[in-house]
């Protein structure tokens, strides 16, 4: 009991604390900005241990955060080899192949509006159906290894990224394009110059919605089926057995890898896109 | 009519594609049955056969129709065999989660907007949580919430829909209830309006039109949320585990028909959104 009052005081003294940065001077600055997410979540993560001591809850039903970081210290190896499996064969390669050809088909029916027309609509309620379901179908067709994850991404990934990029190519100006054509451009010329670098924060935007279903795409797709690795696997076997803190441990990386992923594409896209104002 | 005609032929053009790739994918189970019986097999005899397979490995369009009427139209809606009893499964924690989530994420979106701290330490969270994929955690929420003595499966599967639905309800509500000018604000305050009025009066109704659009993707995340909770967890009832059992033995026309009601459920629920949102916007006097 005293253990869960602790977790009281604690909590309130955290968003007291952040209460104080957010209203100093220190709040418009980078330092207060990391700051009170960064005390927020840690007093967070001790709440959940206090509570968790504190009213002996069962390792079966919540591990405390502790606990979940010995397991994850101490299999680190197996760890590894499933995020090697999942995200790395998977995820990434699935999220490339699927990029690539959503970013081709919609060049490719850009040139036609009628194309356009008739894709754009059911390439946007595919988008938002639940695509997921198709993974027993594809780990049936493409085997149980990393083959039939990718192509579980590629479906998922494919129709949110052709959808951004066709939208994207359509957002120039008449203005700006009858300036290319007075410059006489041609078709590819128009498209290096201007329409495609217009066309980049919408395919970012599709980009960054991808990373995370890729990950979705890859784990869900491990439930039906896969060799003895792997972070779908991993999960649905520890589940079974009642090992919460290994399941913790995966739900850890798959988060890691899901926040650094977006990441990585959000850094891309600041580099590509810096002159967009929402860079600036 | 310029509208509807491009989309009918992309869809005329799917379907044929879907016939094309139908012969291809089902031909090795028919030319290894014929060389097993000993039979010489004409091109046409392939075609033909690949079209009517009880297993194949890609249902043939007309195959997923018959399955589908058949677990439609002619099964009583009771039975454990219709699929509109699956789907009214499906539809139920889908609507408790999109209720939750919404939920959820306007009263974050108000947290936020009435308070700096809130701002700064949740909204750096939200966008994390949302990197995290939620299939991670579904099984753990299922096997924890019964441990926990909660019956039935309605409840997880509402909480992971409301995990995928809470965020664009939250990222529109903010920018909805920030949308106000500060002239509006002024003008507010020269009627001496206190906080709640200012609320209600104001910030509340400038956000409806930002909180329809993100109640569009919201209702299809939380059907996704739904059928990913009930994919890797050996639910037996509902849509996606129609899909899972498809799965299980082996019934390819299962899963297609599964998933086919699955998408009419997810046009229909944004259907029915867009139409409130039409109907509200036209009341509130939003130009349409």
């Amino acid at each position: 009991m005293t253990l869960f009052l602790a977790a009281l005081v604690l909590w309130m003294a955290a968003w007291w604390l952040n209460t104080r940065i957010a209203g100093s001077s220190l709040a418009s600055s980078y330092v207060g900005r990391t700051a009170v997410p960064v005390v927020f979540g840690l007093s967070v993560l001790a709440i959940w241990e206090l509570v968790v001591r504190g009213l002996d809850v069962p390792q079966v039903i919540l591990p405390a955060p502790t606990v979940i970081a010995e397991t994850f210290a101490s299999e680190t190896g197996t760890l590894w080899i499933d995020f090697r499996q999942t995200a790395l064969k998977g995820a990434i390669s699935g999220y490339v192949i699927g990029c690539l050809a959503a970013f081709a088909v919609a060049l490719a029916i850009d040139r036609s509006t009628f194309l356009r027309h008739g894709l754009l609509p059911i390439g946007g309620f595919v988008a938002a159906l639940p695509i997921v379901g198709t993974a027993p179908i594809l780990v049936n067709w493409f085997g149980f290894d990393w083959q039939s994850k990718a192509a579980v991404v590629v479906v998922m990934v494919f129709f949110p990224i052709l959808v951004n990029t066709v939208q994207g190519l359509a957002d120039t100006a008449a203005m700006q394009r009858d300036l290319m054509r007075t410059y006489s451009a041609s078709y590819w010329q128009t498209l290096l110059k201007l329409r495609l670098p217009a066309a980049m924060p919408f395919v970012f935007n599709g980009l960054k919605i991808a990373t995370t279903l890729a990950l979705i795409g890859a784990i869900v797709a491990e439930y039906f089926g896969s060799p003895t690795r792997g972070m779908g696997f991993r999960i649905s076997t520890s589940v079974g057995t009642l090992e919460l803190a290994m399941v913790w441990s995966e739900i850890a990386v798959a988060a890691l890898a899901g926040t650094l992923f977006y990441g990585a594409v959000t850094l891309v896209e600041r580099w590509v896109t810096f002159w967009h104002p929402s860079q600036r | 009519m310029n509208r509807v005609l491009p989309i009918l032929v992309v869809l005329a053009a799917i379907l044929a594609l879907w016939y094309v790739a139908v012969v291809p994918m089902n031909a090795g189970w028919t030319i290894a049955q014929a060389e097993r019986a000993g039979h010489e097999l004409t091109f046409v005899d392939i075609v033909a056969d690949t079209m009517n397979q009880d297993r194949p490995r890609l249902p043939a369009p007309h195959q997923v129709a018959a399955e589908l009427k058949k677990t439609v139209l002619d099964t009583k809606v009771t039975s454990k065999r219709s699929l509109v009893f699956h789907g009214w499964i499906t539809l139920q924690s889908t609507l408790w989660g999109f209720a939750l989530g919404t939920t959820v994420g306007i009263g974050m979106a108000v947290s936020i907007v009435y308070s700096r701290t809130a701002n700064m330490s949740l909204m750096p969270w939200a966008i994390i949580s949302q990197t995290i994929p939620i299939v991670a955690i579904a099984p753990m929420i299922i096997v924890v919430l019964a441990t926990l003595g909660v019956e039935g499966r309605t409840v997880p599967k509402a909480i992971i829909s409301a995990y995928l639905c809470f965020f664009p309800v939250l990222v529109s509500m903010v920018k909805g209830l920030r949308s106000p000018g500060a002239m509006q604000i002024d003008l507010m305050k020269t009627y001496s309006a206190n906080a709640g009025q200012t609320f209600w009066k104001l910030r509340l109704p400038a956000s409806v039109p930002y909180l329809f659009t993100s109640l569009k993707v919201g209702i299809a995340a939380a059907l996704v949320g739904t059928i990913v909770g009930e994919l890797p967890t050996g639910a037996i009832q509902g849509l996606g585990a129609r899909i899972l059992i498809g799965d299980q033995f082996g019934n390819p026309l299962m899963i297609w028909s599964a998933l086919i009601a699955a998408a009419c459920l997810a046009g229909a629920l944004v259907t029915i959104v867009t139409v409130l949102q039409s109907l509200a916007l036209q009341r509130m006097g939003y130009a349409r």
